[in-house]
């Protein structure tokens, strides 16, 4: 897989065309339209409210947009079921923490390979071969990724008793084992102190050299400036802005969206 | 396995790791139990009515271990569950009598105990699926609702007989014993030629004994707990505790939560099939007033105050249930009255009209579901996790006493 994506990289992986969602009166994202090139770190800013985890809603299926498309890899998935969604390979993360609390670390990384197993009910039912090997892989697999993501020693813990920082890494890794193409992380680093941050994004570039497009929404302009290669700004569900750390940073809408209207 | 068990090495290690694990060690007891009770029962009693009634009690153990498939495992709230035991019981019961000689289809059906224990398995785990399939999209209290109102009407359309089908208040009777199958037969199974001696009792493996009744129940419990672990352990027990614990996270790793809930529906269901057919064919009379909502309300207690989602837990909860139901509650009026008999008291026994007094056994009597209410609320009150809880049972009630977040749950209404 990861040869044929590396040659495919800077084609769009991720096309946004019109998306507007409504919640009764409310727009909360309104006529979106931006594209995620293969291979490259992209990120979605905007202050509180912004509408960037509702943007992230309509693209895993958790609600469908009001309006406009959302195609991933060159096929439509509006209003697919999330299910579905990740199935075709887009893996997030919650803004809010969702591990599986009751579950142990190990475990939350194997259900993630959930949808890549064979396994039938009669296999589960009767522990034959077949299921014990595929058992046996997805472990092995589980294992990795905690090592992959630096928290293979909590394997065996439940996972809320996971330190904050452990558990945003778990998470991570849960998504990573859904096999993904595409890895939607929702504020991955809120909470963190700097050098937690920069050891988070150092990570994210792992990933992305694993042959994983990454799409991110942050809340600290810094993080995001120095990891992405390009950025959208929303304010109020408008885009306002996009392009390159620098293009942003310097444009005038995107500054008033987050320190206000000089008087 | 066997590799383990040819190691006498590796076989005390696997006996030492066991000996620490308390389900282990609860099925080992089982077991044990399981094995020497009828000569035991029958030798401390003189006839075999205990072993019939423990067969009875494992009717509910079936029904306890399925309803933990929904309950515990996927944690949907199911109230309705006696429905599909009647299903199973009517499935057995239709086609193993002569009651289709009086419906519409003038054709008695005799089919053997064998296939229809199957049959019936997997026409009730189809009712559960149709059941689920319009009403799983609900959560929590409204799923429990639905079901409740399923459960109540599946025994009045046995009841109200549309078609003249079922018999109706008439319920169906003279159902067909089962007999063994001809590979298994042998002199043990001829009744009285041939019996083993357990005390003062005889014990046949002809199945009019309930020593018959006791060891396939047996059978069907190990087979049943054997399969159902196998599930818990499996990718589909994964997908049912993760469901259980976020249905909209588990939905964005990949799991198709309604596929995964159906499956639950269908699993216990078919449990409860099996033990339904089982039920119909050792009482020999299926009456649409046997599985009424006590039935369902009871199964759930038993699986609450066993222990959710952990099966030995579970199949204590149903041993320790019905155990109360129905040996020490029925017998609790009669033993008071010999107890005040021993102590003194004959003043109480009779019934006295001046003072409307009904006599001490009858006023036990009324008192009995007083008595079990009272159990239940001090079982909950000084064990809430059950009897034999699951790990993350245990868990979950230990972080609900430090920090409450039963009522406000931080992730209620977001996504």
């Amino acid at each position: 897989m990861s040869a044929q994506e590396s040659e495919r990289e800077g084609e769009t992986i991720l096309d946004l065309e019109g998306v507007t969602k409504r919640f009764l009166g409310l727009v909360a994202v309104d006529n979106v339209s931006f594209e995620v090139k293969r291979g490259e770190v992209f990120a979605l800013i905007g202050p509180n409210g912004a509408g960037k985890t509702t943007l992230f809603n309509c693209i895993t299926g958790m609600f469908p947009p009001s309006e406009g498309r959302v195609s991933f890899d060159g096929r439509d998935i509006t209003g697919y079921k999330p299910h579905r969604v990740a199935f075709l390979g887009i893996a997030r993360t919650f803004q809010n923490i969702r591990v599986f609390d009751y579950m142990s670390a190990l475990d939350n990384v194997r259900l993630g390979q959930h949808s890549r197993m064979h396994a039938q009910i009669w296999d589960a039912i009767l522990k034959t071969p077949k299921a014990r090997r595929e058992e046996a892989e997805v472990t092995e697999r589980a294992h990795e990724l905690l090592r992959f993501v630096g928290i293979e020693r909590y394997a065996n813990s439940f996972a809320r008793n996971l330190p904050y920082g452990a558990q945003r890494r778990l998470e991570i890794a849960r998504a990573l084992a859904t096999t993904p193409r595409l890895l939607l992380l929702d504020e991955p680093a809120a909470g963190f102190n700097p050098q937690e941050k920069v050891e988070l994004m150092k990570l994210v570039e792992k990933i992305r050299a694993q042959d994983v497009t990454v799409f991110l929404i942050e809340h600290d302009m810094r993080v995001v400036m120095g990891a992405s290669s390009r950025i959208v700004v929303l304010d109020h569900g408008i885009k306002i802005a996009e392009g390159t750390p620098q293009e942003v940073r310097s444009d005038a809408k995107v500054i008033e969206a987050y320190l206000g209207k000089s008087a | 396995m066997i590799a383990t068990l040819r190691d006498p090495k590796r076989l005390r290690a696997k006996l030492r790791q066991w000996s620490r694990d308390p389900n282990m060690v609860v099925y080992g007891v089982l077991f044990v139990a399981a094995v020497i009770f009828p000569p035991l029962a029958s030798f401390a009693t003189g006839t075999s009515t205990l072993t019939g009634l423990a067969a009875d009690a494992g009717v509910w153990v079936l029904l306890a271990i399925g309803l933990n498939v929904v309950v515990g495992f996927a944690g949907l709230l199911d109230l309705g569950y006696a429905a599909f035991f009647a299903i199973g019981a009517y499935t057995y019961a239709l086609l193993a009598s002569a009651q289709l000689r009086s419906s519409p289809l003038h054709q008695a059906v005799h089919l053997p105990f064998w296939v229809l224990l199957f049959l019936a398995m997997f026409v009730a785990a189809s009712a559960g699926a149709i059941l689920g399939a319009p009403t799983l999209r609900l959560r929590g209290d409204y799923l429990a609702i639905v079901t409740l109102g399923f459960g109540e009407i599946v025994p009045r359309v046995f009841r109200n007989d549309p078609g003249h089908w079922t018999g109706g208040i008439n319920a169906i009777g003279g159902i067909d014993q089962p007999t063994i199958p001809v590979c298994l037969d042998g002199p043990w199974s001829q009744g009285d030629d041939f019996k083993l001696q357990f005390g003062a009792v005889n014990c046949s493996f002809s199945l009019s004994d309930p020593t018959a009744y006791y060891v396939l129940m047996v059978i069907l419990i190990i087979a049943c707990v054997i399969l159902v672990t196998n599930l818990q352990i499996s990718r589909l027990g994964r997908a049912w505790a993760a469901v259980r614990e976020d249905e909209v996270a588990a939905a964005a790793m990949g799991v198709n939560t309604r596929n995964i809930k159906l499956l639950a529906f269908g699993i216990g269901a078919a449990f409860s099939g099996f033990g339904g057919a089982y039920y119909g064919a050792k009482l020999s009379l299926v009456s649409p007033d046997n599985f009424d909502f006590t039935v369902s309300i009871t199964v759930l207690v038993m699986v609450v105050l066993g222990g959710m989602g952990n099966i030995p837990g579970v199949i204590l909860g149903a041993l320790a249930v019905y155990f109360l139901e129905f040996k020490f509650l029925t017998d609790l009026p009669r033993n008071a009255a010999a107890l005040a008999n021993q102590v003194g008291l004959q003043g109480l026994l009779a019934p006295n009209a001046a003072t409307s007094w009904p006599g001490l056994e009858d006023f036990v009597g009324r008192l009995n579901f007083l008595v079990l209410g009272l159990i239940l609320v001090l079982m909950m009150l000084l064990r809430p996790q059950g009897i034999l809880p699951s790990r993350v049972r245990a868990q979950e009630l230990k972080a609900e006493g430090a920090a409450d977040d039963t009522v406000f749950d931080a992730r209620a209404g977001q996504t």
